[in-house]
């Protein structure tokens, strides 16, 4: 069993920064005359068009269905008329293909009445197409389709079910408040997820730093599952899958492998409690929480958003930003990106939006390296990211591999302790994506 | 055109407070209460010696590295190093030619900081030792006033000949190797010995380490496993014969030992990147110290122990790389 302080080896400790939300409470954001919902949210392909211009569309009805497997599908997230498809500001600062909603005013939370399934009497493959049909991701970052990782090939067996609520990003509560104020949703979701898998064990971590979120959960925990609250140090990338997993079972996930081959499957608690949304109310992923904060916002908060609300009206309904702010992040400020188009829209997997001013940002002025091992004690898969380094700067992207660039996750941790600023992480992502256009051509 | 109200950098958003400047100048700040406690017993000879070499070694950086390098401090600590491995009389034109060589060939050839194998200080050091043997084991002993001037300082560039008359003396190490002849620990600790500058005062020095150390500025682990290697290898040959082999305190103490294994071993640059490496450097450091005061032709063997494990640096961070998440095997050395 781990040790109530058990964790991972390496990592860093980067400023917590959560004073600015950690107490206010999650109240919801009004609709905004427009919401934007790209067709690519998520990891896979994207979803497939079926409404067009012109419909006029209830709030979660479906607007593009799961193309194949690997895909999920796209619902409006709120009540109006598809005024445009096409292409759109997308987060990730290219354009993507999405539909645009005129909002009606006075668009009603409530969705058309349908029939809503008792998830008590549904077999595994009927929760799963349940989970599918409702466009559930990952809501911690990556949105990773949720049903893909509840279908386990028949080869691999899962026996444990690990509940991510470690946040270990600076600045970001979305996790945090959904525990504190959600904690019987959360408890729903895992028994729904336990069954769906067949398993009988599920555990959850949690930083320390959050002891109202332990206590809820460990106070709802139900009397007849296995589910234990396991609370654990605060070290950045607590919440990494691979640091996770290692630190609640002592298992390590073999390089190029998933966590399913150690027997474990790995969600967030955001998305656990909106799997039991779904069973509880018939909501598909329409809205998410996220956190609204840094410096450069007047007025931090947690949100409950509706997907698709175009940033520029997420930080009006925060007060606005201070006139000194100088960029937004999409994410923590770890693992985040920038953007440069506020009219791009919240994603199912927009964690929250950080605003910092001019004074938070980094200066762009590098120094040699000096080979001090920071960045080699701070890896946390025991990479050599000064070595990497170098060989990015000479463009020797094949080495890279050879120097285990694949088992990089790009958390940061280098960067973040390099005295000489050098972007270690972002000449990685550079020689990523680099190689992948090499292996294309 | 108007610049774009939003900024866009890659991630991580937020950085560690240590800069590398900001390292750079706290040893350079770590360094003043050695240079006071080496003014204290030598006089100002002191204080004119390590300013020739740091002006050696500013000058050439200025000179001939790239525009703005001053500011990163390395090349002042370079210079401050180097002027505490000389002793007091040293003519201050041969001081000068240290900080420049050290610069110059220690680190500017290599392509500037962070690129050279060996410490830059140490090789200037090297360098003088190689062209002015005799002057640079000629050690003032402190007669008359403490603000006179020591031996040769202001002797005239490339002409022989003893200007001052002053009296010299041996080093303790000198003393125990050539004549069998102790000295007292408490000089040593204190400084209150023949020597080079930086030679005396190991508990000011030990403790502008820890401070470095706290500060996570130098890895503790090179400067503990030189330490101890040291002290395990001495003990037991003391026992066996206690004329011939001095006591670890002794060892310890005495020597260039304590600068070294604190602030010359330690240099970022040209030591190992892991902590392991680390531990192996200390402990080949520890041994060479050993082997060449021992054994060598020399008294004293810390800055060939150093300079030669800096050659071995590439080696060991190869050789000590951690096994990699999720594998079995460390990631292969690729260079």
């Amino acid at each position: 069993m781990p040790q109530p302080n058990s964790s991972f080896r390496h990592g860093v400790h980067p400023p917590e920064l959560k004073k600015l939300t950690e107490r206010v409470g999650i109240r919801r954001m009004p609709f905004p005359t427009e919401v934007v919902l790209p067709l690519s949210q998520h990891t896979g392909k994207p979803a497939r068009l079926i409404a067009k211009v012109g419909d006029r569309v209830e709030r979660g009805d479906k607007l593009a269905e799961a193309d194949g497997f690997m895909s999920s599908p796209v619902h409006a997230s709120a009540a109006g008329t598809i005024t445009e498809i096409g292409l759109w500001p997308h987060p990730d600062g290219t354009f993507k293909t999405a539909v645009r909603i005129a909002v009606e005013r006075h668009s009603p939370h409530a969705l058309r009445p349908r029939i809503i399934p008792k998830w008590e009497g549904l077999t595994s493959r009927q929760l799963v197409a349940a989970v599918q049909d409702a466009g559930v991701v990952g809501l911690g970052g990556a949105a990773f389709p949720a049903h893909v990782k509840l279908s386990p090939p028949p080869d691999v067996t899962i026996d444990t079910l690990l509940v991510n609520g470690c946040e270990c990003e600076p600045y970001l509560t979305t996790d945090h408040r959904t525990m504190v104020e959600y904690p019987e949703r959360v408890q729903l979701g895992i028994r729904i997820m336990m069954r769906a898998l067949g398993v009988s064990r599920a555990m959850i971590g949690i930083e320390q730093n959050k002891p109202d979120a332990v206590e809820a959960l460990t106070r709802t925990l139900p009397a007849d599952l296995d589910v234990a609250v396991h609370a654990l140090r605060v070290q950045y990338p607590q919440g990494a899958e691979k640091m996770l997993i290692t630190a609640l079972t002592g298992r390590e996930v073999p390089s190029g492998k998933l966590p399913m081959h150690v027997g474990v499957l790995v969600q967030n608690v955001a998305s656990v409690g909106t799997i039991a949304e779904v069973f509880e109310t018939g909501l598909p992923l329409v809205e998410r929480i996220v956190t609204v904060t840094g410096p450069g916002v007047r007025k931090p908060s947690n949100l409950i958003v509706p997907v698709g609300t175009k940033l520029v009206d997420l930080l009006d309904a925060c007060g606005g930003v201070t006139d000194d702010a100088r960029e937004v992040i999409l994410g923590g400020p770890m693992m985040g990106s920038a953007v440069a188009d506020l009219n791009a829209p919240v994603l199912k997997g927009t964690t929250g939006v950080v605003v910092l001013t001019a004074r938070d940002v980094k200066p762009p002025v590098s120094f040699p390296c000096i080979r001090c091992g920071h960045c080699v004690g701070a890896c946390p898969v025991f990479l050599n990211p000064q070595l990497l380094g170098s060989l990015a700067q000479a463009g020797r992207y094949e080495d890279m591999v050879a120097a285990h660039l694949n088992d990089c996750m790009l958390c940061g941790c280098c960067s973040y302790v390099c005295p000489s600023n050098i972007p270690l992480a972002q000449q990685f992502r550079a020689a990523k994506v680099q190689l992948q256009r090499m292996k294309a051509a | 055109m108007t610049a774009p109200r939003w900024l866009i950098t890659a991630s991580p958003h937020l950085a560690a407070a240590d800069s590398t400047p900001r390292i750079m100048w706290s040893v350079v700040a770590s360094l003043v209460p050695i240079v006071a406690v080496a003014t204290y017993f030598f006089g100002p000879s002191a204080l004119l010696v390590i300013a020739a070499a740091t002006l050696g070694a500013v000058l050439t950086e200025r000179v001939f590295g790239r525009s703005g390098t001053l500011l990163d401090g390395s090349a002042t600590i370079t210079g401050l190093l180097l002027g505490l491995t000389l002793p007091a009389g040293l003519p201050l034109w041969m001081a000068l030619v240290g900080g420049v060589f050290g610069i110059g060939f220690g680190k500017l050839v290599f392509g500037g900081l962070g690129q050279n194998i060996f410490n830059p200080a140490l090789l200037g050091r090297a360098f003088l030792q190689a062209a002015f043997p005799v002057a640079l084991t000629t050690w003032p002993t402190r007669t008359g006033e403490w603000w006179s001037l020591a031996g040769d300082n202001l002797a005239v560039p490339l002409m022989s000949g003893t200007v001052v008359d002053a009296m010299t003396g041996a080093t303790p190490l000198g003393l125990m190797k050539f004549e069998r002849q102790t000295t007292a620990l408490a000089d040593l600790a204190l400084g209150s010995t023949g020597g080079s500058l930086g030679e005396t005062g190991a508990i000011v020095i030990l403790l502008c380490g820890m401070y470095l150390a706290l500060r996570k500025h130098l890895n503790w682990r090179i400067p503990a496993s030189i330490l101890l290697t040291v002290a395990v290898l001495a003990t037991p040959l003391h026992m066996v014969d206690a004329t011939r082999y001095p006591g670890a305190a002794f060892m310890l103490l005495s020597g260039g030992l304590m600068l070294g294994a604190v602030y010359m071993a330690t240099d970022m640059v040209t030591s190992p990147v892991t902590d392991a490496g680390c531990w192996v450097f200390g402990v080949g450091i520890g041994a060479l110290v050993v082997i060449i005061r021992l054994w060598g032709g020399l008294a004293e063997g810390v800055m060939y122990a150093i300079l030669l494990m800096n050659a071995l640096v590439p080696f060991i961070n190869r050789a000590t790389q951690p096994r990699v998440f999720g594998s079995k095997r460390p990631a292969p050395g690729v260079t």
